[in-house]
């Protein structure tokens, strides 16, 4: 966990340890109807061979993160602040250009619905094949060996033969293992997976989470997986970061956060999962209220309006200042640790049980 | 795909065909005697008599019908003389070859088709596509703003202002003119460029507008966004996978747009003082000319049918999807 361990505002590190290294990131989008503050000063760390789950409500800004780190969001309308290093190099000053070179290369995503997110105008072979003869030269027939080869890696049958077709006649499951096998065409060290599994039944979505482990062991990438499905993540993820309205609100190893939640949040969120072996009768418990407004957030902590302990935290704090997150396994929230450790024990572990 | 177009040109021929019936049996139905009206006012029972006889309207009607419809694939003999294939019958009027007049008229109408076409594509794709290309720029609210006023324009109120400017006050230009493309393709060009380029302004503006807010439909789509998170260039996923899916609304349209510029533009040929298709509907229509109207009439169902078959093909080229089915 030593990549838990840096402060908050430092600098970002240059040891060999910390591959991809977000600090103070704020991304704001202006709109007509004022700015809105989708990431307001997040920081992680993710290492080589390592998986990063981040987990959140719609609009937490996961999703907004991602494509910050790849760099694309509208320049137009968008400011990025803060820092982004990708194995030493900075991003968020980067070129468009450098930007290019880097996007399929050293660093890939897998989207979330691959029907849309695959052009229905050219071939899946196409698709496959051009990242890699623009990042590594090679020609089409090279390009085309290796665009059989991940397709059959991925496991898709005949895939000399499927190289040929059009997105529209893959399944649903072959069209999200084309769009992995895309996104590992040029071995990326970074892999972001957006929501890689949402779309597909659980029999597709198990054997994708396994493909995505396997290659990972292959080929030594980093991932961050974002998702909001907590059974997926603790089945990938070695970190977890848990965002709300634009910020990490807790943090720690994935053990850690989901056994032992510190944040009012993760508490909701773990208590509106269905269990399997629960008694069919027993209500879930969904967190009250609904996401922020990221135009106007609330004062002090965002999630004060919908929390259910701002009572036990002294004066107006929650309302009027924002909490922290501290460094390591951490949660951004004004309740004291004893306190927490108190409310879990007391309330929130006989719901999880 | 040949399937595909045997299919499409069978169903065209069987709506020409009932295009053709239901005109006919209009035409039939209403209240008006064609061979009274040629007679004008000293007519003697006698001479209406040769006359319906020659118009052949006291024929059964299946009968005259039939002799129309046959005429078209193989042709027909009048009493004046032979009307060959495809023969869409002789004026009451003028008693000239219906086909005859058409194909007489048609350069005109084509040649302003082609030239509008040329220009408007050209221009109007062009500037759209920059336009989406440098969304919010200067170069956008020019594009936007003038083809918003222009495309509210209308032939009409362009055309005489054009003519004012350019030939009444100035002396610039001549009066626009038709001069066969084979005889003089300058001449062809420089009679026909006012008409032609006011047309043009007004669909390019359209087409402008039209083709900015696809591209920008089509650079929101997730596959476009998918080609540059793989770190293809600007440029590259523009062209390569915006472009084509902007496309299909735009053929849509155009094919509606050259079906109607081929069937004849009465409203241009008045302003400018041509002789096209789109009058001689208006005179067959005025004078209850039966067999000109039907002519016209079956000559611009023509090119709509084949323009919806050639959309379809452009569809089928454009979209993988649409091929299977």
């Amino acid at each position: 966990m030593t990549t838990l361990t840096k402060p908050e505002g430092a600098p970002a590190p240059t040891g060999p340890d910390s591959f991809l290294s977000v600090r103070d990131l704020k991304v704001q989008f202006s709109t007509e109807d004022g700015i809105v503050k989708a990431v307001d000063g997040l920081s992680f760390d993710v290492e080589r061979g390592k998986t990063l789950g981040i987990v959140g409500e719609s609009g937490s800004g996961k999703s907004v993160t991602n494509l910050t780190i790849l760099g694309l969001h509208n320049p137009a309308s968008t400011t990025v602040d803060g820092e982004i290093v990708l194995d030493g190099k900075e991003l968020v000053t980067a070129t468009e250009k450098e930007l290019e070179q880097l996007r399929g290369n050293k660093m890939a995503m897998i989207f979330q619905d691959p029907l849309t997110a695959l052009s229905p105008y050219y071939t899946v072979g196409r698709q496959l094949s051009e990242p890699y003869m623009k990042h590594t030269g090679a020609s089409k027939k090279e390009a085309r060996d290796r665009a059989v080869q991940m397709l059959e890696k991925v496991g898709i049958p005949q895939p000399k033969t499927r190289f040929d077709d059009y997105p529209h006649q893959f399944s649903g499951g072959m069209r999200q293992r084309a769009m992995i096998a895309m996104a590992l065409m040029c071995d990326p060290d970074l892999l972001i997976a957006d929501e890689p599994t949402t779309a597909l039944d659980v029999t597709v979505q198990a054997q994708i989470l396994d493909l995505l482990k396997d290659l990972q062991q292959e080929f030594g990438s980093a991932i961050i997986f974002i998702t909001h499905d907590l059974g997926v993540i603790s089945n990938m993820a070695d970190d977890l970061l848990v965002m709300y309205a634009g910020r990490a609100v807790e943090r720690g190893t994935v053990k850690e956060v989901l056994r032992t939640p510190q944040h009012p949040y993760a508490w909701g969120l773990l208590s509106s999962m269905p269990r399997l072996d629960g008694d069919i009768d027993e209500a879930l418990t969904p967190i009250p209220g609904s996401p922020p407004s990221l135009l106007n957030p609330p004062t002090g902590c965002a999630f004060h309006p919908r929390c259910a302990f701002t009572g036990e935290v002294s004066g107006s704090l929650c309302t009027d200042a924002r909490p922290s997150l501290a460094d390591g396994r951490a949660s951004a929230c004004h309740l004291s640790a004893e306190q927490k450790q108190t409310i879990f024990i007391d309330k929130i572990q006989p719901r999880l049980r | 795909m040949f399937q595909f177009i045997i299919r499409r040109t069978v169903g065209a021929v069987v709506t020409l065909f009932l295009i053709g019936a239901s005109t006919f049996f209009l035409f039939v139905a209403a209240p008006s005697d064609y061979a009274s009206l040629a007679c004008g006012k000293d007519c003697t029972p006698t001479r209406l008599e040769e006359i319906r006889t020659a118009l052949g309207l006291n024929l059964p009607i299946a009968q005259q019908f039939w002799d129309f419809m046959s005429g078209i694939v193989m042709g027909r003999d009048f009493p004046t003389g032979h009307c060959a294939a495809p023969c869409l019958g002789q004026s009451f009027y003028s008693g000239d070859m219906v086909w005859d007049t058409i194909m007489d008229r048609f350069p005109l109408t084509l040649s302003l088709t082609v030239g509008a076409l040329t220009v408007f594509l050209i221009v109007g794709l062009g500037a759209g596509m920059v336009a989406a290309y440098k969304r919010g720029s200067v170069t956008d609210k020019i594009a936007t703003g003038s083809s918003m006023v222009l495309s509210s324009f209308q032939i009409y109120f362009l055309g005489p202002i054009a003519l004012t400017v350019l030939v009444y006050q100035t002396g610039w230009m001549e009066d626009p003119k038709y001069v066969p493309f084979t005889q003089d393709p300058v001449g062809w060009l420089v009679g026909l460029s006012i008409p032609m380029v006011v047309m043009a302004t007004i669909f390019t503006a359209q087409y402008t507008r039209m083709a900015r807010a696809s591209m920008i439909e089509q650079l929101a789509e997730e596959h476009v966004r998918t080609a540059r998170a793989k770190g293809m260039s600007q440029k590259y996923v523009f062209f390569r996978y915006a472009w084509r899916g902007s496309l299909i609304p735009i053929v849509t349209v155009l094919g509606i747009d050259i079906s109607a510029l081929l069937g004849g533009g009465v409203v241009t040929e008045l302003t400018f003082s041509l002789q096209g298709i789109g009058r001689l509907a208006v005179n067959g229509a005025v004078t209850k000319d039966l067999p000109l109207t039907m002519g016209v009439m079956l000559f611009g169902a023509f090119f709509i049918l084949i323009l919806n078959i050639l959309t379809d093909i452009v569809y089928a080229y454009i979209d993988p999807r649409v091929r299977l089915s």
